[in-house]
């Protein structure tokens, strides 16, 4: 099956901006499918709400579009009923931190083998460009119009603390990474977290005076490297990008079923 | 081994935003934006089918139609069996 099989053509052109992220990692994720050779019929794609989530309506898999932040909690009702099927949670930075910040860790926490991708643009963009919790300090947003007070979160860092059994980080400039990492991420046994830096030309790219798409995505090919790189040494400000955890620890679903089993024994 | 060769680049221009990222990473500059600021291959010529401007077209518009020599011989094998 070719990529494009993945997709719902009928819906094209998607409605996200000219030069927006998000469409990149659309077409990073029907690739990465496409590699592992899945059945779409056995994959649910699970979404909230914002300019991130409208990507389950795009993908010719099984697709549930549910509240603001509670992506992962669905998905964790569609794995625990059915784990045969392999979850997929795209999530905006807003969506997945600031509305779905406890689903979030404690998603995490349990080790419920779905695959999260923070789809991270660092704004809101579908209702106007409002600050995110991953927007930064000293950025521009309408609602920050002197400038963002508050400290954003290190997606990578949280999610680790919180328990995911794997993450890692790229960006859509690095597509072919990010095909890798998504490939990885999706066949991981265990709540997986992939952070994607995506570009908001129209909101946080103008606002910050970045640029458009092009000069979004080189400031991703300038402002990042790969982990433990002798880069980084030189220069702490860059942004790693790759793999920081991958392990194994007891999964959720078969952990349920488990005491399922033994409840029956008794 | 042999080249891949390029066959053609389709551009379904309904889904084309014109934002221009295939034709700047293009790393032999194959692309350009026409006056309907939509990409086209204007020197197909130079492309060496590493794929970039699909793999990092937003709007799933890009396709670079490639053949390998190899698989080229093998499909006119194929023809003349189904011809004998």
């Amino acid at each position: 099956m070719a990529s494009k099989d993945f997709i719902r053509k009928r819906f094209f052109p998607h409605i996200w901006c000219p030069g927006c992220g998000h469409g990149i990692i659309l077409n990073g994720l029907v690739r990465a499918v496409e590699n592992l050779g899945l059945d779409r019929k056995n994959i649910v794609m699970v979404s909230g709400i914002g300019c991130s989530a409208r990507i389950s309506g795009y993908v010719d898999f099984h697709s549930l579009h549910t509240l603001h932040g509670r992506a992962l909690a669905f998905a964790t009702g569609v794995k625990l009923s059915k784990p045969e099927l392999d979850v997929i949670v795209p999530m905006g930075d807003g969506d997945a931190l600031a509305i779905g910040g406890n689903h979030f860790i404690h998603a995490a926490r349990r080790n419920i083998e779905m695959t999260a991708i923070v789809m991270n643009n660092r704004i809101y963009g579908m209702t106007g460009g409002q600050f995110s919790p991953l927007s930064g300090y000293g950025t521009m947003g309408t609602t920050v119009p002197y400038g963002n007070i508050d400290h954003d979160f290190d997606v990578v860092d949280l999610s680790l603390s919180a328990g995911a059994t794997f993450v890692a980080r790229t960006t859509t400039y690095h597509v072919h990474e990010m095909i890798d990492l998504l490939t990885k991420a999706i066949s991981h046994k265990g709540f997986s977290v992939l952070e994607v830096l995506t570009q908001c030309p129209t909101y946080f790219g103008r606002r910050n005076r970045i640029g458009d798409a092009v000069q979004m995505m080189e400031t991703y090919k300038t402002g990042t490297t790969r982990i433990g790189s002798k880069k980084k040494q030189e220069n702490p400000e860059l942004i790693e990008r790759g793999i920081f955890a991958q392990k194994e620890l007891p999964e959720y679903c078969r952990e349920y079923d488990s005491i399922i089993e033994k409840a029956k024994r008794k | 081994m042999a080249k891949t060769q390029l066959k053609e680049h389709h551009i379904e221009l309904g889904w084309c935003k014109g934002c221009g990222i295939c034709v700047h990473f293009c790393p032999k500059k194959v692309l350009e934006m026409d006056d309907q600021d939509k990409a086209y291959a204007a020197r197909p010529e130079d492309c060496i089918c590493c794929r970039m401007c699909e793999l990092r077209c937003p709007d799933l518009a890009v396709e670079v139609i490639c053949e390998s020599p190899n698989k080229k011989k093998a499909a006119a094998k194929t023809m003349e069996a189904a011809n004998e």
